[in-house]
């Protein structure tokens, strides 16, 4: 991971992944590039991978019961609804 | 032609800001509704405590509505409720971890990250990927990004903000939210890759 060549596909990868803002002249560099080098193709490809894995990842949900004192805590008790799942006990 | 679901969205927002303005009770639990779920989770991935998360999302409502006539409207209702949030969040993170934060800011934009980790991983088994303990590694790693990067990547990638919607939120550049998210993605692999190779090198011998 030393050559020139490495570092400007380095600096592209992200775009590129993304199918952002790359030209086709650029896409055809990096895709050489892939092809031709081992090490980059190690880091796109494992790069790729952690994309989809945190993407992947369950939301944290917003807790009932933390609702309920935000609702309190600003003074919209009266607006809470039935939508809101009942505490547990 | 006109995204007809973009000018709806843009007039919803549009009458739901004017009632607020009013002091409209309603209108302001209808904010709350909307916007809370989102502003936690931020919350929530910047300090990493659940309790702290909730003070965050109550201050940043309070904040909100008491300066809700200074809102010019230049970036959208929520874009600037996500940059309420994310200045309390980070405020909190500060006088939690000082020493922490004071290293995050020798984070230059312009630091090379010189990839180390060369072995690859992704042949591992889908069941390695998707086990709790890999989650769990996951968002480990996420909370120790340095803050300029997680602050980025989290708006950016995982509450979904676009690139200028995000450089709103945190008052940079859009550029500098390109070259964040590009580190902290980089950060991320090279962060992780010790992980999985473990588990590569273990299923192999396994």
């Amino acid at each position: 991971m030393d050559k020139a060549q490495c570092e400007r596909l380095l600096e592209a990868l992200s775009d590129y992944l993304d199918g952002e803002s790359a030209s086709s002249e650029l896409c055809a560099e990096i895709e050489r590039q892939l092809a031709e080098c081992a090490d980059c193709r190690v880091v796109a490809d494992t790069l790729r991978k952690v994309i989809a894995l945190y993407r992947s990842l369950p939301q944290p949900g917003f807790p009932a019961a933390a609702r309920l004192r935000l609702y309190q805590a600003l003074g919209l008790e009266a607006f809470l609804d039935d939508e809101c799942p009942p505490e547990v006990q | 032609m006109v995204n007809r679901a973009a000018t709806d969205e843009d007039d919803a927002e549009r009458l739901l800001l004017q009632r607020l303005r009013n002091g409209d009770k309603s209108a302001c639990a209808q904010c709350v509704e909307r916007y809370s779920p989102a502003l936690y989770r931020l919350a929530l991935r910047l300090t990493g405590d659940a309790a702290a998360a909730e003070d965050v999302v109550q201050e940043t409502f309070l904040n909100a509505f008491k300066a809700i006539d200074s809102f010019e409207g230049r970036s959208s209702l929520s874009t600037w409720l996500y940059r309420i949030a994310a200045n309390a969040a980070l405020m909190h993170v500060r006088r939690q971890q000082p020493l922490m934060v004071s290293l995050d800011d020798m984070f230059s934009d312009d630091d090379k990250l010189v990839p180390q980790a060369l072995f690859d991983w992704c042949c591992l088994p889908e069941r390695d990927f998707e086990a709790s303990e890999t989650r769990a590694e996951l968002e480990r790693a996420i909370r120790e990004l340095p803050e300029k990067l997680r602050v980025v990547f989290v708006l950016r990638e995982l509450e979904g903000l676009s690139t200028d919607a995000t450089a709103e939120a945190l008052a940079v550049s859009p550029d500098v939210v390109k070259t964040r998210l590009h580190r902290a993605r980089l950060w991320l692999r090279e962060r992780l890759s010790p992980y999985f190779m473990d588990r590569a090198l273990a299923g192999k011998e396994g």
